[in-house]
């Protein structure tokens, strides 16, 4: 099943098969880990609902729902 | 013998400032990188009779122009050269960490990768073959714990080594066939036009491909730079026809492609992830129903523990002061110098050391909260409260906590926001926060107008503070700040006992740049008021008659439309930029009351009606950053254009909003 980032739950976990867009928090971000193909897992999510804590390449990190959307996760 | 010119390198949270702690001890030097707000970290040492000068850079996931940090770094490291880079690693987290390091490569550093937590890679289950790394690499990789220096000798041994003779990655790091022919054909063209450029040609070909800003700009402005950046064009138009996505993508995913092949040859890790202790404390911490209070808990703890331990410190500071003035009175008597020295210099210098013990405490509990690792989770938790009240970081809420006790603190709470537009936009809101030190004015006022309603009169003024703050963060989110997107993108690093010898180190280096403004900026600024209030000669210390006197009376104009058009008032208001709460011994020595507060009550029942005390009151929590706070945000910001801003606007927004009071509350019949 092909979604978006935003839209996995708490432990679920995907393949990123593309980030949409352009900008330099995409650029950041890939920088970052968040290439194709790399592994992520939605570990929390805020007790307000936003950000979401995903882990990649081993590591934690923090991103806010509206970047999330352009993220597309092959889930696993 | 000549210096070693060493720099540290590597990630945010990898325990570099540990490293650089553990190497320089005390002997380090804390400023500004020139022209920029980043904090520029030197020191020097000793090893085997080898002297070393020692950078440490800030911490960067990558060396592209993203921020103003990554920008410094990588313009240190090709002008400056320095003779060895230690590149300090994660050992847990390899992966992005040498992403990192594999842009340091392509700039042509000469590097020593420094594993370092390595009980935390065990911990996790992974095996690292150093060996092999290095083999691959072309670089020495040396294993070391930073909190306690095991692997300092075989650290330094191999830095010696390098410094010496530099090592060859020549060719070490692939990109694939179709990538590496057309940067090397780039090269070519790159050194037949070019020679004004300091860097690598083949780091330059690579960033032109992938439209690094700054690269490109320098490009631009040379000779023949627009022959170059046509070919860049041509190569970008068809290493994207052939990969299907732009070169920007393209060589990231290269640089992880190389990095996924030195792990895999390099690194033995578990199929499944163990569940680490971080993640129990999060599970707790950041828990959709435990989050909000354990945060709001924290902050509390943080708050209590710097004003409550403080105060006795404080109270013992200004009875120094007091007795240091009362026997300098007594010994100079009634004159010139003892005026200047007790009204003018301990009144104002004493004024602001009296928050030196609290700004070392502060310190003391942010580096504690930030080297654990709660800081992160605290922003998390935070962030969709204030990105969607103020468009700012979940960090900014800190700040602005802190402003509540002082705000001097407040401003330099914003060393922790990472982008500096955040920073600024966070600075100047803070000021809107009721410190603690305009308590004093409210009590002397809603005793004298507000028995009655005491506690609600009170709650509103420090209600309409964070009101103001919010609409003035959206107001220059929409103007100043234009375009600003304070992205959240945050590390949440695992949680780490913090050392002792790391947070004393934190709150010293910090609270000491304040304890230095103190000796020249305010000590200027205090005998500049003083100057004012003595002249001309022969009046009495702040009296009508006085330059400030004339000053109250020449302004007292622009107050009457408030309904405090009086000359004291003016007077007092003026002294109030030295302290807020100053303005309450002013009104006792204007009216010649001195401490004696029911008469002080009384003398202001003459000159004030509620309606006017509300409004005073109102523009004393709004009107201008105290001297300290404004000499905090010049510090912080580095430049003198901020804080005279940041005063600026809010006596317009101080002015307009007790105009609104005054005449709103007449329209009503309160008068």
């Amino acid at each position: 099943m092909i979604t978006t980032l935003n839209e996995l739950k708490t432990g679920q976990s995907g393949i990123i098969i593309s980030y949409n867009g352009k900008g330099e928090l995409r650029k950041h971000l890939m920088e970052m880990g968040f290439v194709r193909g790399s592994n992520i897992e939605v570990k929390r999510i805020a007790p307000l609902g936003d950000p979401m804590e995903v882990k990649i390449k081993g590591y934690s990190i923090s991103l806010r729902k509206e970047e999330a959307v352009n993220i597309e996760i092959e889930v696993t | 013998m000549e210096k070693i010119k060493i720099a540290l390198a590597g990630n945010p949270n990898v325990g570099k400032s540990t490293l650089f702690n553990q190497l320089t001890g005390m002997k380090q030097h804390v400023g500004n990188w020139p022209g920029k707000t980043v904090e520029k970290k030197e020191g020097s040492f000793k090893y085997k009779g080898n002297e070393f000068d020692v950078i440490d850079l800030p911490g960067n996931y990558s060396l592209t122009a993203y921020s103003v940090e990554e920008i410094v770094s990588r313009d240190y490291i090709v002008n400056e050269n320095p003779d060895v880079i230690v590149n300090i690693v994660d050992a847990g987290n390899l992966e992005r960490n040498l992403y990192l390091t594999v842009q340091m490569i392509e700039l042509g550093a000469n590097l020593v990768l420094a594993l370092n937590m390595n009980k935390f890679a065990d911990e996790k289950g992974f095996n690292i073959d150093t060996d092999k790394l290095s083999e691959l690499l072309g670089i020495p990789v040396i294993k070391i714990e930073a909190v306690d220096k095991t692997g300092f000798n075989k650290l330094m041994k191999n830095v010696l080594e390098v410094s010496k003779s530099p090592n060859d990655v020549s060719g070490r790091i692939e990109y694939g066939h179709e990538i590496s022919e057309h940067v090397e054909q780039l090269e070519e063209i790159i050194n037949k036009n070019i020679s004004t450029i300091n860097a690598p040609s083949s780091w330059t070909a690579l960033k032109l491909l992938e439209e690094d800003k700054e690269v490109v700009k320098k490009i631009e402005e040379s000779q023949n730079g627009q022959k170059v950046l046509s070919e860049v064009k041509k190569i970008q138009k068809h290493l994207n026809d052939v990969f299907g996505d732009d070169v920007d993508t393209t060589v990231t995913d290269a640089r992880y492609g190389f990095i996924a092949g030195l792990i895999q040859e390099s690194v033995q890790k578990p199929k499944i992830d163990k569940v680490t202790r971080s993640d129990l404390i999060d599970r707790v911490v950041t828990n959709k129903y435990l989050g909000l209070p354990i945060f709001l808990f924290i902050m509390w703890l943080t708050f209590e523990i710097t004003f409550t331990v403080g105060a006795p410190f404080q109270d013992l500071i200004d009875a120094g002061f007091s007795g240091l003035g009362g026997v300098i009175s007594a010994y100079l008597g009634d004159g010139f110098l003892s005026s200047l020295l007790v009204d003018g210099v301990i009144g104002g210098v004493g004024g602001v050391a009296v928050f030196i013990p609290m700004i070392f405490l502060l310190f003391l509990m942010l580096s504690i909260l930030e080297d654990s690792g709660y800081m992160a989770r605290a922003a998390f938790v935070m962030d969709k409260v204030m990105h969607k009240l103020v468009g700012l970081h979940g960090k900014s809420f800190i700040p602005m906590i802190l402003g509540f006790g002082c705000c001097v603190p407040g401003i330099m709470a914003t060393r922790t926001l990472e982008n500096e537009k955040d920073r600024f936009l966070t600075m100047l809101i803070v000021p809107f926060m009721s410190c603690s030190a305009r308590l004093p004015v409210y009590a002397l006022f809603v005793a004298a107008f507000f028995s009655a309603y005491q506690g609600w009169v009170l709650f509103s003024i420090y209600l309409l503070g964070i009101v103001v703050a919010i609409l003035v963060a959206s107001l220059f989110k929409k103007t100043l700040f234009k375009g600003m997107s304070s992205p959240f993108v945050m590390e949440l690093p695992p949680y780490r006992r913090p050392t002792v010898k790391g947070a004393l180190i934190h709150m010293w280096e910090r609270g000491y740049l304040f304890i230095r403004k103190m000796g020249t900026v305010i000590l200027a600024f205090s005998i500049l008021i003083w100057i004012l209030s003595s002249l001309p000669v022969g009046v009495e210390y702040a009296s009508q008659g006085s330059i400030t006197g004339h000053l109250g009376t020449v302004i007292a104009p622009v107050f009457a439309p408030l309904g405090f058009g009086d000359w004291q008032s003016s007077v007092a208001l003026i002294f109030g930029f030295f302290a807020k709460e100053v303005v309450v011994s002013t009104f006792g020595s204007l009216y010649s009351v001195g401490d004696d507060g029911g008469a002080l009550s009384a003398a202001l029942q003459g000159t004030f009606t509620p309606l006017t005390a509300y409004g005073f009151m109102v523009f004393v929590l709004l009107y201008i950053p105290c001297l300290a706070t404004f000499t905090a945000i010049r510090r912080e910001t580095n430049s003198w254009k901020w804080p005279l801003f940041s005063a600026g606007f809010s006596l317009v927004i101080a002015w307009v909003a007790a105009f609104i009071i005054y005449h709103g509350g007449l329209l009503l019949g309160f008068g």
